[in-house]
């Protein structure tokens, strides 16, 4: 057993951390709540020179030759100052799909750019009713001639406002889809909106929108439900990690508050009711923490059930101790906590959105239940 | 990073497993199967198995006779004793006043107490609590006045566990009120045969006879039973506080319990033709508990994996004990939900309950000692306030 980051990884927690410490301060997230792309695409090739965007995947398709953690690592760090651009949709969703199940010509086309920081990617996933399920769909594709055609409607589409190709999850009469649409083609309606932590997503809307077969990625069936899933877990994971730099901030926010605000004659953290607030916090970080180490290593565990358990483990204890320690950060700084001046106010908000993408805690306590031998009969 | 223990820890854990089924009386097997409570009796004839073979004191260097395991084996140890149900050790002798005279004591302390304390010959309780020293500890009043050759100690000492089975008791006196409170207080070993010690046993909430007031009324204890410097033992009650907090956790008793649980819920009607098992609401109940006992599980193992690196583990393993608690206790409300008015019956006096289950109620009464003692959850938060966050005092 062995908890220690090993010196690359380290190396590259320490660099994201410096860069997004100076390149993208929380001040920048707070003004590019204004703009309508929410991130900006200098940031993006500059994490793309640095190799981040290539980490995960395999030498030979341009990657840096990392795993599924050595993402979360970065997505963590990223995390800290609440950098908005599209790590996660691009690379960890849409460039996993790519890099297991894309073909050359795919790879080449679509995988290759977004590495290098020229282009950015969206998986559209969720659907009005597919709530957090990664393999439900109503958008159908059916096939004709060697061609398919989509149409159906995809919600949530994070990083679908700009993404240069959209792979769109849709339902065909073998299993579950994955179609590289554009977001200019015809039939294809993009709808961008503003979401509640000031970032940007879409809507999409596909109305017979025809896609050749080369632009399918890997086979409809099995192997894309299984594809699928582990998106999900994915997607579930990653948000964790962000959670983790998300909610360290709060914590270490609200102790340095509790250290300097004076009231009574007294610093404030000096109130027994208030330290123990404070230590309850702590321990549901230190949880916190601890499971999303355990969920990033699991992730890529062959036995998918072993994945299901520490993923879900891990993003319960986000909507439930992270909450918690989000809540308890806006009380304890008081009615600076809830103006729109403080920073407190934006990890907060951001906190919430990520206990909610690719389910929240009720969704992954019912999945956890429901696994296999859950309870010996 | 890698969460997975090694082969060769795997093998023991596998030849500590079997053993330990093959090791066992059927009486014992049967009540550690039902998480049943030990008599002391039962609790020192499973030390003596242990100790011929070898594994009484799995955390004393092989000099006092311990069987040399690491870090890692230590834990898994216990946590396959804990899983199996087996007896729990009294701990005062073996995992408190033992490694303290190996640290602390003379070379004739040394052969005096260690090897009977290795064979179960001779047991020990602890004398720290007063009925106006608890949380508070360094305000402890009993007394040990100097008398020549020995100390007169006079005073009471209370939730001494298990003191009227004990033959020895080590306790926290006052030698010297002057200055600091923490300064005048001295370790001594008492024999509780001496003249004028009385252990007064009382029932806990779960009705097991676990707690004792100790009285000390002129009692002559001989000076060369002093452990450490004279006025010195605050430093040594500390030193016990450092050592090895991974079993507070309670992650295997823990996970036994829920094993109990899920067990109870495979039975159990749910009052509309099914289980509670196949009951939505009762499954994610259960879940939650469990995936927070599984994120419990990686910061304890984080803590393990410092120590078998060799690094002693900071104040912040206090989260250990506030956490692996408080889940204790709510899988004992949960189980005691699950089993709805069964969960009434005192010990299946209604002869309703299965044999397996009859020490739940029991348990979960006693239980709410768990957040209380060995330092309250109230004092562990203090301490991860003050040491870890370094929030100011007040």
């Amino acid at each position: 057993m062995d908890f220690e980051l090993n010196e690359i990884q380290q190396m590259l927690s320490r660099t994201v951390a410096d860069f997004a410490g100076k390149e993208s301060p929380v001040e920048r997230s707070r003004r590019l709540r204004d703009d309508e792309t929410g991130w900006e695409t200098a940031i993006w090739k500059q994490m793309g020179e640095l190799g981040w965007l290539a980490v995960p995947f395999a030498e030979e398709l341009g990657g840096m030759g990392g795993g599924f953690i050595d993402s979360a690592l970065i997505v963590e760090q990223l995390g800290r100052t609440l950098v908005p651009e599209p790590y996660v949709p691009s690379v960890v969703l849409a460039g996993t799909c790519l890099a297991q199940a894309g073909t050359e010509s795919q790879q080449a086309e679509f995988l290759q750019p977004m590495l290098a920081g020229d282009t950015s990617l969206a998986v559209a996933l969720s659907e009005p009713a597919n709530r957090y399920n990664p393999t439900w769909f109503e958008t159908a594709a059916s096939e004709s001639g060697g061609s398919w055609t989509l149409s159906g409607r995809k919600t949530w589409v994070l990083n679908g406002h700009a993404a240069n190709h959209i792979l769109v999850a849709a339902a065909t009469p073998g299993g579950p889809g994955l179609f590289v649409v554009q977001p200019g083609q015809d039939g294809v309606t993009v709808d961008p909106f503003k979401t509640i932590d000031g970032r940007r997503a879409a809507h999409i809307e596909l109305n017979n929108v025809a896609v050749s077969a080369d632009h399918v990625i890997g086979t409809p069936g099995e192997d894309t439900q299984g594809l699928l899933e582990l998106l999900g877990d994915y997607g579930a994971a990653a948000a964790v990690a962000e959670g983790v730099g998300v909610i360290q901030v709060m914590l270490d926010m609200t102790v340095e508050y509790l250290k300097t605000r004076e009231q009574f004659g007294v610093k404030i953290g000096s109130f027994q009711a208030l330290q123990h607030r404070a230590v309850d916090m702590f321990v549901e970080t230190q949880l916190l923490r601890s499971a999303s180490t355990a969920a990033m290593i699991k992730a890529d565990d062959p036995d998918p059930v072993e994945r299901r358990r520490a993923v879900s483990t891990a993003k319960l204890q986000l909507g439930t101790g992270g909450a918690f320690v989000s809540r308890q950060a806006i009380q304890l700084h008081g009615g600076i906590g809830v103006t729109d001046e403080h920073d407190i106010g934006l990890f907060f908000k951001r906190h919430h959105v990520l206990s909610v993408l690719f389910g929240d805690q009720e969704w992954h306590a019912a999945r956890f239940a429901d696994q296999p031998e859950f309870i010996p009969s | 990073m890698d969460l997975s223990f090694s082969e060769q820890d795997e093998a023991f854990r596998e030849e500590v497993k079997s053993w330990i089924q093959s090791a066992m009386p059927p009486e014992i097997k049967e009540k550690a199967a039902a998480g049943g409570n030990f008599a002391m009796e039962e609790v020192m004839q499973w030390h003596k198995i242990l100790y011929e073979k070898g594994w009484a004191a799995p955390n004393w260097p092989e000099e006092h006779g311990g069987p040399g395991f690491s870090a890692t084996e230590r834990f898994i140890f216990s946590e396959e004793m804990a899983l199996a149900g087996t007896p729990p050790m009294s701990p005062f002798g073996l995992a408190m006043v033992g490694p303290l005279i190996q640290r602390f004591g003379t070379d004739e302390q040394k052969e005096r107490f260690l090897p009977k304390i290795l064979s179960g010959e001779e047991v020990w309780c602890q004398g720290y609590s007063e009925p106006n020293a608890g949380s508070d500890l360094a305000s402890l009043r009993t007394s040990a006045v100097d008398d020549g050759d020995h100390f007169i100690v006079n005073g009471q000492k209370t939730w001494t566990t298990y003191a009227q089975y004990a033959d020895w008791i080590f306790c926290l006196v006052r030698t010297n009120g002057d200055g600091k409170k923490q300064e005048g207080i001295s370790f001594l070993l008492i024999d509780m045969t001496t003249d004028g010690v009385e252990a007064v046993p009382m029932l806990t909430l779960g009705h097991t006879p676990a707690f004792c007031d100790t009285y000390f009324e002129n009692a002559r204890v001989p000076k060369e039973n002093l452990l450490g410097p004279l006025d010195g033992g605050w430093t040594l009650a500390k030193a016990l506080l450092g050592h090895e907090r991974t079993a507070v956790g309670a992650v295997a008793p823990s996970y036994a319990a829920l094993n109990k649980l899920k067990r109870i819920a495979a039975y159990t009607a749910n009052g509309t033709g099914a289980t509670l098992a196949e009951t939505p609401s009762w499954k994610q109940r259960i879940a939650r508990i469990e995936m927070r006992l599984r994120a419990h599980q990686m910061v304890v193992y984080k803590a393990l994996a410092e120590q078998a690196a060799g690094r002693i583990p900071g104040p912040e393993t206090s989260i250990l004990k506030l956490v692996g608690t408080t889940i204790q206790q709510e899988i004992d409300e949960l189980t005691m939900e699950a089993m709805g008015l069964n969960s009434l019956t005192w010990f299946n006096d209604g002869k309703d309950v299965p044999p397996l289950e009859e020490w739940i109620g029991s348990r979960f009464c006693y239980n709410r000692a768990t957040t209380i003692y060995a330092g309250s959850n109230e004092i562990q938060r203090n301490i991860l306030a003050k040491m870890v966050l370094g929030l100011p005092s007040s």
